[in-house]
C-alpha cells in the first residue's frame, strides 16, 4: 500500500465566539487519501466537512491533530502550490476577462507573458470553454463561471484539488451535466480530489470513496467504497449497483440521526 | 490565513473609538505644536509657524474666555455662542423646512410615478445649480420683498436640505424586497396598510441618514448665507469679522471657526441621538 | 425612435416648456429684471459678459482642480495606510464622521491668514479638506470590502500580500473611487465658488458673482452661475467617460458593453 497523500491524524478544530462559546467544529479526525482517488466528504450542515476542506488547504489551523499533505505540513504544500482550490462561488475577478482570470496562479508563480497565455488557453480547451476566452465573468453562465473556475484551478498541475461544493449554485440539469465534465475532466487529469457535498447522488456519482460525516462534534461517520466501474458516465446513474450504493450512504446517514 | 477576528461587543466599541478619536485629536495638536516649534529653524515652511499665523492652542483656547472687545464685559465665548444660537435657528429652520418639503416629495414620487416622471429630472437638475453659490443673490431678494434676512438664508439651507432628504425616503420606501411586497399582497392587505406597516417603518434608517447629512449641510448653507448679508449677529459675521481684525487677536479667529465646526458637529449629534431613540440598533443604516 | 433619444424626450421638452414659461411669465408680470431675469436676459449676459467670466471661470477651476489632486492624493495615501493597520482605522473612523459634519468651509477665513487671500492655495487648502475624507473613506472601503472569496482565493495560491494588493484589492477599489470622485468634482467646484465668497481674486468666479449680486447686477450673477454649472457639469461627464473608460466591467456599465 502506497503512503497515502494526504494523511490526517486526530484532527479537531474548535471556534470560540464571542462571550466565550466554544463550537467543536471537528474531533478525532482519522482519515487517509491516496494518490487518485475522488474522495467526498458528505453530511449535513455543520458537520464541519468545510472546515476538514480547509484545514487540509492549510485556509484553517487544526486545533488539535498532525495533517500532512505529500509529506509536507499544509503550509508547506500550500506555500509549494501543491494544490488547486475550487470555491463554492466560482471566485473570479470580475475586472478581468476569462483567461486573465484562469492564468491569475500562472501570474502569481511569475512565469512569463506567452507561456502564460499559452497553458491558459489549453486549460480553457480543457473545459471546452476555449472560444470564451475574451468575454467576461458576467457573461458567462454559472455553471460556464464553474468551469473556468475549474480550468483556473488546474493550471498548476496540482497533484490535489479541493473542491467545496463547486455545484451547490447550480440547478440539478446544469449540476449533472457539470458531474460528468468533471468526470472527464478527472480522467485526463489524473488528479486527487478532495469534494465537499451534502448531495448523496453527488457524492456517489463522482467518488472512488465517500467519507460520511456526522455533526455536532462533527467526526467520521464511515468511510463507504464505491466501486463503480470507471468512467463515471451517464449509464452509471442507472445502474443497480448505484442505488444500492445511494442505499447504503442514506443508511449510514440514518443511523448517524439516531 | 483567513480566520475572522472575534467580534468586539458594542459598548466596548464605543469606548474604543473614543478613545482613538482623543488619540487623534492629541496627535494632531502635538503635530500643531511641533510645526510651531519648527519656528525660526530657517527652514522653508508652507504655512508660517510664529504665533500671527498659527496661534498656540492654549492661547486660542484662554481667548474665549477673555473680553470679546477692548473694553466690553462680555467674553469671546459669550459672544461666540450667542452667535451660534442665531445661526443654529436659522440652521433649524431650513432643516426644518427642506426636511419637509424632501419628505413630502419622497412620499409622493413613490405613491405617484407619473408625478416622479415629470418632477424627478428638476429635482435633480436643481442639484447641478451650485446653490450655495447663489447665496449673494438670495440676500437681495430678501431686500427687495422687505423680509427679514434669516429667511432667505433659512431658505438656502432648506435647498441643501431637501435633496438627500426625497433620495433617501424614496430609497427608503422602495427597499423592502418585492418578496415582503408579495407577502402583503397575500394577505390582501389594502395599498396604504402595506405603506404604512412595511415602507413606512422600512424607510426610517434610510431617512434618518438622510437627516444627518441634512443637518450638516444645512448649517454650511446658514453660515455662507450670512455672508453677504451682512446678518449682523451670525457666526458668519463673526467670522469675518475677526478675519478683518486678524492682527488684533488671531486667536480670536480660531475661536470663531472652533465654534463653527462645533455648530455642526452638535447639531449632526443631536439627529444621531434622536436616531438612537428612534430606531433600535440592528436596523440602522452605515452610513 | 431609438431608446436614447426617446428617454432624453420628455425631459428636454418640459424643459424648453418651463424655459418658456419663465420667459413669458417674467416679461408679462414685468418683475424688475434684477430679480429673476428671463433665460433670454441671461443667455445674452452670458454672451456679453463672456470674455471676463469665462477666463474667471477657469481661474476657479484651477483652484478647484487643485484641491481636488491634493485631497485626493491625501486621501488615497491614508486610505492605504488606514486598510493597512487596524489601529489606525478605529481612530480616523470617527474623524471622519465628525468631518464629514462639520462646516469645512469654516476654514476658509484661516487658510486666506496663511497663504493670502488672493492666492488660489488658500481655496485649495479648503476644497482638498473637503474632498479628502470622501475619497479616503470609498478608498478603504474598495480596498478591504473585497467580496466573494476572493481573498481566500489568493491565499489558495499562496499570493504574497503585496501581490494581493495589486491583483485584488486595487482593481475592486477603482469603482469605489470613481464614485467618491463624482461627488469630490463636484464638491471642488462648489467650494472653490464659496470660498471666495470669504474674500479671493478678483479674476476669480466667485468674486465676479458675490461683486455682480451687491450691484444688483443680477444678470451677470446669474452668468456667472451658468458658467459655475456648465464646469460643473463637464468636470461629471469627465469622470463618467473614465468610468466608461476603466471600469466597463462595473455591474453598473454592463448593459453598454456588446
Amino acid at each position: 500500500m502506497t503512503s497515502p497523500m494526504v494523511s490526517l491524524r486526530g484532527v479537531g478544530k474548535v471556534f470560540s465566539g464571542r462571550k466565550g462559546t466554544r463550537t467543536v467544529a471537528l474531533q478525532g479526525i482519522d482519515l487517509e487519501i491516496h494518490s487518485g482517488e475522488f474522495v467526498s466528504l458528505l453530511g449535513p450542515s455543520g458537520c464541519g466537512k468545510s472546515t476538514l476542506l480547509r484545514i487540509v488547504g492549510d485556509l484553517l489551523e487544526p486545533t488539535t491533530g498532525a495533517v500532512s499533505v505529500n509529506g509536507k505540513s499544509p503550509a508547506r504544500a500550500r506555500h509549494d502550490r501543491d494544490y488547486g482550490m475550487v470555491f463554492q462561488q466560482a471566485t473570479l475577478l470580475e475586472w478581468r476577462r476569462v483567461l486573465g482570470n484562469v492564468a491569475l496562479p500562472l501570474e502569481v508563480t511569475g512565469m512569463s507573458e506567452p507561456e502564460r497565455t499559452e497553458r491558459a488557453r489549453e486549460m480553457l480547451k480543457l473545459v471546452e470553454l476555449l472560444e470564451f476566452a475574451d468575454h467576461y465573468p458576467w457573461q458567462l453562465s454559472g455553471g460556464m463561471q464553474q468551469r473556468v473556475a475549474i480550468a483556473r484551478a488546474l493550471t498548476l498541475e496540482p497533484s490535489l484539488l479541493l473542491m467545496d461544493e463547486p455545484f451547490g449554485a447550480l440547478d440539478e440539469m446544469t449540476r449533472e451535466r457539470m458531474q460528468m465534465e468533471l468526470m472527464r475532466i478527472w480522467q485526463e487529469t489524473q488528479t486527487t480530489v478532495l469534494f465537499v457535498t451534502h448531495s448523496i447522488p453527488e457524492a456517489v456519482f463522482l467518488s472512488t470513496q465517500v467519507v460520511v460525516m456526522s455533526p455536532r462534534p462533527g467526526r467520521v461517520a464511515a468511510v463507504v467504497d464505491i466501486d463503480l466501474p470507471q468512467p463515471r458516465v451517464f449509464e452509471t446513474r442507472e445502474k443497480t449497483k448505484y442505488f444500492d450504493k445511494l442505499v447504503e450512504v442514506r443508511e449510514v446517514l440514518r443511523t448517524e440521526e439516531e | 490565513m483567513v480566520a475572522a477576528a472575534p467580534p468586539i461587543p458594542s459598548s466596548f466599541r464605543g469606548l474604543r473609538s473614543l478613545f482613538g478619536f482623543l488619540i487623534v485629536l492629541l496627535v494632531l495638536a502635538g503635530a500643531w505644536e511641533g510645526y510651531k516649534l519648527l519656528e525660526g529653524s530657517g527652514l522653508p515652511l508652507p504655512i508660517r509657524a510664529d504665533d500671527r499665523s498659527m496661534p498656540h492652542l492654549w492661547d486660542i483656547v484662554r481667548s474665549i474666555f477673555e473680553p470679546a472687545r477692548r473694553g466690553s464685559e462680555e467674553s469671546l465665548g459669550w459672544v461666540l455662542a450667542k452667535a451660534s444660537l442665531v445661526t443654529f435657528r436659522e440652521a433649524v429652520a431650513g432643516f426644518g423646512a427642506g426636511s419637509l418639503v424632501g419628505l413630502g416629495l419622497g412620499l409622493l414620487f413613490v405613491r405617484s410615478p407619473l408625478a416622479e416622471r415629470g418632477l424627478m429630472p428638476w429635482v435633480i437638475a436643481s442639484q447641478t445649480i451650485p446653490l450655495l453659490a447663489i447665496a449673494p443673490m438670495v440676500v437681495l431678494w430678501a431686500g427687495k420683498y422687505r423680509l427679514p434676512l434669516w429667511i432667505p438664508i433659512a431658505a438656502l439651507a432648506a435647498f441643501l436640505s431637501f435633496f438627500p432628504v426625497t433620495v433617501n425616503t424614496i430609497r427608503g420606501l422602495r427597499s423592502p424586497s418585492p418578496t415582503s411586497a408579495e407577502l402583503f399582497r397575500s394577505i390582501a392587505a389594502s395599498p396604504s396598510q402595506e405603506f404604512r406597516k412595511l415602507r413606512i417603518p422600512a424607510a426610517f434608517p434610510y431617512l434618518f441618514t438622510a437627516l444627518k447629512i441634512a443637518a450638516g449641510a444645512s448649517v454650511v448653507g446658514t453660515i455662507v448665507g450670512e455672508l453677504p448679508s451682512g446678518l449682523p449677529d451670525g457666526l458668519g459675521r463673526q467670522l469675518l469679522t475677526f478675519s478683518y481684525y486678524y492682527s488684533s487677536g488671531p486667536e480670536k479667529l480660531y475661536a470663531a471657526v472652533l465654534f463653527a465646526v462645533l455648530l455642526g458637529l452638535t447639531f449632526v449629534a443631536v439627529v444621531a441621538l434622536i436616531e438612537r431613540l428612534v430606531i433600535p440598533p440592528a436596523r440602522r443604516v452605515a452610513s | 425612435m431609438s431608446r436614447a433619444l426617446r428617454r432624453y424626450l420628455a425631459p428636454a421638452l418640459v424643459f424648453v416648456a418651463v424655459l418658456a414659461l419663465w420667459e413669458f411669465f417674467v416679461r408679462a408680470a414685468g418683475i424688475q429684471g434684477f430679480l429673476l431675469p428671463p433665460p433670454s436676459e441671461v443667455v445674452r449676459t452670458v454672451s456679453e459678459e463672456w470674455p471676463v467670466v469665462w477666463p474667471a471661470g477657469l481661474f476657479t477651476l484651477r483652484e478647484a482642480l487643485g484641491g481636488l489632486l491634493g485631497g485626493t492624493f491625501a486621501g488615497i495615501a491614508v486610505a492605504f495606510a488606514v486598510s493597512r493597520w487596524s489601529t489606525i482605522r478605529v481612530g480616523i473612523q470617527p474623524l471622519a464622521v465628525a468631518a464629514g459634519s462639520a462646516p469645512i468651509i469654516a476654514l476658509a477665513p484661516i487658510t486666506n491668514q496663511w497663504f493670502g487671500i488672493t492666492n488660489p492655495l488658500s481655496k485649495m487648502a479648503v476644497v482638498a479638506v473637503m474632498v479628502f475624507f470622501p475619497i479616503m473613506l470609498n478608498m478603504v472601503r474598495g480596498l478591504t470590502d473585497v467580496g466573494g472569496a476572493k481573498l481566500e482565493l489568493m491565499s489558495s495560491l499562496a499570493a504574497p500580500d503585496f501581490t494581493t494588493l495589486w491583483k485584488v484589492r486595487l482593481p475592486n477599489s477603482l469603482p469605489y473611487l470613481l464614485s467618491a470622485l463624482r461627488v469630490a468634482v463636484a464638491l471642488s467646484l462648489i467650494g472653490a465658488v464659496v470660498t471666495e465668497y470669504f474674500g479671493g481674486s478678483r479674476d476669480a468666479l466667485g468674486v465676479y458673482i458675490s461683486q455682480q449680486a451687491g450691484l444688483t447686477r443680477m444678470a451677470e450673477a446669474w452668468a456667472g452661475i451658468v458658467v459655475a454649472t456648465l464646469l460643473g457639469a463637464g468636470l461629471q461627464l469627465l469622470v463618467m467617460g473614465a468610468e466608461r473608460a476603466l471600469i466597463p466591467w462595473h455591474p453598473s456599465r454592463r448593459l453598454t458593453l456588446a
